[in-house]
């Protein structure tokens, strides 16, 4: 183990005791054990100008073992960090899915769905502003994966590893790991990179050869997109300058893709931060595509039409851009995928649209 | 009375129905006068005879009835005995004895012997008896099923002797049959006992102590002491006082009909309008006078000098005018909420009680006031429809409840708007009384099981039960609140120890003690004693919501003559001291001492439920 990871864990741990020690003076004390956290919700979000991200703003809640719900709440985080204290110190790691098991055990202080584990492990990070990474807890599903002109190095179990994202990996690139911190990005010769909502897109892209005649660094977001990818976005963003386009379907909940990559979630807004990249930009599939490239489409939806309207009254959707393209679609009442350009050959999205996005954009 | 001879014409007809068609003279020899003795021989279930099982729960019930009201028109506090007694295989004796005023010895045989035999009748108030059949019909009865006379002994006071009767009825003519009459001699100064022998079941013996503890219920002021085939109970009295009895008030001219009106018209030859304000309740002269111009009769005229025609113009102008209601606190004696509790109380030991008296109110002319009750929880059964308990004029009525007016209005109340369920009729642990105290009771039919359907009876039934229904919720709410707190306070006590034994865990520390904040959970009083850096210290505060004055002692062999502030009493023993402070502290406050030593003996505190206190030693723990 490096010295640097040493003292990242032992970081980890002594802000995570930091809390039962602080209830059990609480306790000896005669006071009822307490937290204290910002609110994590829709309204407690705050723009912060400096760091151009969304993060939780003032509002906060003041949680006391006077109730049982309270009380079971503090009682299962006192045996989730018991437990995670074991885990670092041992150097073990686990799931969250793996943790929410591993509480099936703990009796009184057992989860009832995965949902509660997670939002308990959210809420540590929030209180020890560490992430859950450091408390060696990852997320179940896979990284999604790069694939474009990028050199980087991960430290692996059998050491460290340099890999290429072109020269070194299959068709399906290279897959991000849970921990991003255990990447170094080396070296690149890219112009831009390109996040993309479907495997279908990322494979048309991969195999039209766009990454290469266009310098692209093309990363799979593999629908809503896990924190490590966002957290690779960002790095590839803020250590190589480079700009970064977001293409998803052309509907409301692809628009929110693009809003978690480039504003942050009310979920992970602790860290919007090192998860957020606010240079990111839209390319599409824009409602005035549909329209000026006649692509093939479906009718709206009212879950659509609703979640469109919503939308509309998003801080984060603020500005002209999103204003008119959303009132295009309602009023075109259609919503296409990205794969339909399909409809007008293979290689119209790599030869015709995106160059004309890009340079739209000013990227090329 | 009209309706009954109504009646007696349909035996007549029956009797007069050969089959093939007969003339006139034949018929008029099979017309003949029929007894009422005889019409109820024929239909005892019109007066609660149906069934040998049923026949010992009314004879009991009429027994009981003219007992209570001897003793209630007499003023005594009645002590009542009831005997049953199995005589052979189904033939069983009844015994009812009472302390009532007795009957006089020429009257008994009347009195038993003979049916529609009554003071009461004519009388407009209220009373549990009124016909003068009840009894008889026992003793009629009696004498169908065992052939056998009724005993009866009755004492009018000391210097009466008593007499002995062996009464019998001549079902023919309905008139007494005398088989046995003499003095006799009696341990009780006054009073009245009957010995009836009838065939019977105990089949209904559920029922009939029922019945009992029922009549215990709203006759609060008597004692039953009952032995039912070798089994005894006693239902004591509740209340000392002796029911005042109600008074007879004149008919209320809204009330009349026209046959009363004309019979007892008949015997007035006074001016009309003098008439009608000496003889009908609430009527004045002004009032007379409107009943004559609508009727367009004289005001001097001689009140039986009126036609038929007349007769009917009078009665009709007599509905048509408006008349206050009739005096009702004079004729009526309703129970009174104070002693309804206490009487349901007694047997039933509820969790909630409450009742309700309306004021008086009328329908067709008869005052009536209706009085209810809510029972909860206590010995009540929690499954099943609630239990309901009906009365009319202090009368339990056992029979036919689903035909009853007082069920329809108990079924008709929304009694899920006040926390309880139901099915029709509420269901759960909650008992339900409904009294209607009336100078005339309008009971479905003369076996006086059930009350028919009078809108304005039924209207107060509701008001009386909304009124309660509230009163319930109130508890019930409160109760839950009350529940919730406590369950929530213990589950909470519960979690605490566990996340203290958790947090130490995982700082490696000693488990720390959590009972101050269960006190303060549970709202009761700490007293904590700490030593830190030579420094003893007492801290006191109270989580309850009130003030308390308070005890604190301490015995130590610290040097407890420091304390700041000053003990209020010290005193050595040996090496220790017993220091003594007197403390008040508000809801929440706080108080505390400290004291130079090492934290050696122990600290009480004194003056608040052991419950309410903890009292931690963090020396020693």
């Amino acid at each position: 183990m490096t010295i640097h990871k040493k003292a990242v864990k032992d970081e980890a741990l002594r802000r995570l005791l930091k809390i039962p020690r602080h209830w059990f003076d609480q306790i000896s004390a005669g006071e009822l054990p307490s937290i204290t956290m910002p609110t994590r919700t829709k309204k407690n979000l705050a723009y912060d100008e400096e760091s151009q991200v969304w993060k939780y703003g003032d509002r906060e809640r003041f949680r006391e073992a006077a109730s049982e719900k309270s009380a079971l709440h503090i009682l299962k985080m006192a045996y989730v960090i018991w437990f995670l204290k074991h885990q670092i110190r041992d150097n073990r790691s686990s799931t969250l899915r793996e943790l929410y098991y591993i509480s099936e055990g703990w009796k009184r202080a057992k989860f009832a769905a995965q949902n509660d584990s997670n939002l308990l492990i959210e809420d540590l990070e929030i209180l020890t502003d560490v992430e859950r990474e450091n408390f060696n807890l990852r997320p179940e599903e896979d990284g999604a994966s790069i694939f474009g002109p990028l050199k980087l190095q991960e430290d692996t179990r059998r050491g460290p590893k340099a890999i290429h994202c072109q020269d070194d990996v299959g068709e399906a690139g290279y897959q991000i790991p849970t921990n991003v911190d255990s990447l170094d990005f080396l070296e690149h010769d890219a112009r831009m990179v390109i996040a993309i909502e479907t495997g279908g897109m990322y494979a048309r892209l991969i195999e039209n050869g766009f990454d290469e005649k266009y310098q692209a660094i093309l990363v799979h977001l593999k629908g809503q997109p896990a924190r490590s990818t966002r957290r690779v976005l960002n790095r590839l963003a803020s250590e190589f300058k480079l700009p970064v386009t977001v293409f998803t379907d052309g509907d409301p909940w692809s628009y929110r893709i693009f809003a978690s990559v480039a504003y942050g979630s009310i979920k992970s807004a602790h860290i919007s931060e090192i998860l957020v990249t606010p240079s990111a930009r839209f390319i599409g599939v824009q409602p005035s595509d549909i329209r000026d490239y006649d692509l093939p489409s479906d009718h709206l939806t009212e879950q659509d039409i609703a979640a469109l309207k919503a939308e509309l009254s998003d801080p984060r959707f603020e500005g002209d851009y999103w204003k008119n393209q959303i009132e295009l679609q309602l009023e075109l009442n259609l919503k296409s995928e990205q794969q339909a350009f399909a409809a007008r050959g293979l290689d119209f999205v790599t030869n015709e649209y995106l160059p004309a996005r890009l340079s739209e954009m000013s990227i090329i | 009375m009209r309706k009954r001879c109504g009646k007696t014409s349909e035996p007549a007809i029956n009797m007069a129905s050969p089959p093939k068609p007969v003339d006139a003279r034949t018929l008029a020899k099979l017309q003949r006068n029929i007894s009422v003795a005889e019409f109820f021989e024929k239909n005892k279930h019109l007066l609660g005879f149906d069934s040998p099982t049923r026949g010992i729960v009314t004879t009991v019930k009429e027994a009981i009835d003219n007992a209570l009201d001897a003793c209630e028109e007499a003023g005594i506090l009645p002590d009542i005995y009831l005997g049953i007694f199995r005589a052979d295989n189904d033939l069983f004796k009844v015994v009812v004895e009472d302390n009532g005023p007795g009957i006089v010895p020429e009257n008994v045989p009347f009195v038993f012997g003979k049916l529609l035999y009554g003071s009461r009748f004519h009388q407009i108030r209220q009373s549990r008896g009124q016909q003068g059949i009840g009894i008889s019909a026992a003793v009629l009865y009696a004498q169908l099923t065992s052939g056998r006379p009724t005993l009866v002994i009755s004492r009018c006071g000391s210097d009466h002797p008593a007499y002995l009767f062996r009464v019998m009825i001549k079902t023919e003519i309905n008139e007494p049959d005398i088989l046995e009459s003499r003095e006799t001699s009696w341990d009780r100064l006054h009073g009245t006992r009957i010995e009836i022998e009838f065939k019977s079941s105990l089949t209904a013996k559920k029922r009939l102590i029922d019945y009992l503890r029922y009549t215990s219920v709203v006759n609060p002021h008597a004692r039953l002491k009952v032995e039912i085939d070798g089994e005894s109970i006693l239902f004591d009295r509740a209340s000392e006082e002796p029911i005042i009895p109600p008074e007879a008030i004149l008919p209320h001219p809204h009330g009349i009909e026209i046959g009363e009106l004309k019979r007892i018209i008949s015997t007035h030859d006074e001016p009309l309008a003098s008439f009608l304000v000496s003889n009908f309740s609430r009527v004045g002269e002004k009032t007379a006078f409107e009943f004559l111009d609508i009727a367009g009769i004289e005001k001097t005229r001689a009140a039986d000098s009126l036609t038929p025609k007349e007769l009917s113009g009078l009665h009709s102008a007599m509905q048509k005018v408006k008349v206050p209601p009739p005096p009702a606190a004079r004729c009526l004696s309703p129970i009174g909420e104070a002693l309804i509790r206490q009487g349901l109380e007694k047997e039933f030991q509820f969790d909630f009680c409450s009742a309700r008296t309306r004021p008086a109110s009328v329908y067709h002319g008869h005052p009536f006031i209706v009085e209810a009750a809510i029972g909860y929880g206590g010995r009540l059964e929690s499954d099943g429809n609630a239990r309901i308990m009906r009365f009319a004029n202090r009368v339990p009525l056992m029979y036919q409840q689903g035909a009853c007016a007082i069920t329809g209005s108990i079924g008709d109340v929304n009694w899920r708007s006040y926390g309880i369920s139901q099915s029709g009729l509420p269901t759960g642990p909650v008992l339900i009384l409904i009294h209607i105290a009336s100078t005339n009771v309008p009971f479905t039919s003369e076996s006086k099981d059930a009350i028919a359907s009078i809108p304005e009876i039924q209207r107060e039934i509701t008001l009386a039960l909304q009124e309660l229904g509230r009163d319930l919720k109130t508890f019930l709410s409160r109760r839950d609140k009350t529940r919730v707190i406590e369950e929530r306070a213990l589950a909470i006590c519960a979690i605490i120890p566990e996340i203290a034994a958790k947090v130490a865990e995982t700082i490696e520390e000693p488990v720390p003690d959590v009972s101050p904040i269960e006190g303060r959970i549970m709202r009761k009083l700490v007293a904590k004693k700490k030593t830190e850096n030579g420094m003893v210290s007492i801290t006191i505060r109270n989580y309850t919501s009130h003030a308390v004055d308070l005890t604190l002692y301490i015995i130590s062999s610290d040097d407890i003559h420091k304390t700041e502030p000053k003990p209020f009493f010290i005193e050595d023993i040996g090496n220790d001291h017993s220091g003594v402070w007197q403390i008040s502290l508000k809801g929440g406050e706080e108080w505390k001492c400290s004291y130079p030593g090492s934290g050696h003996g122990m600290i009480d505190v004194r003056g608040i439920d052991e419950k309410k206190k903890v009292v931690v030693d963090l020396d020693h723990s």
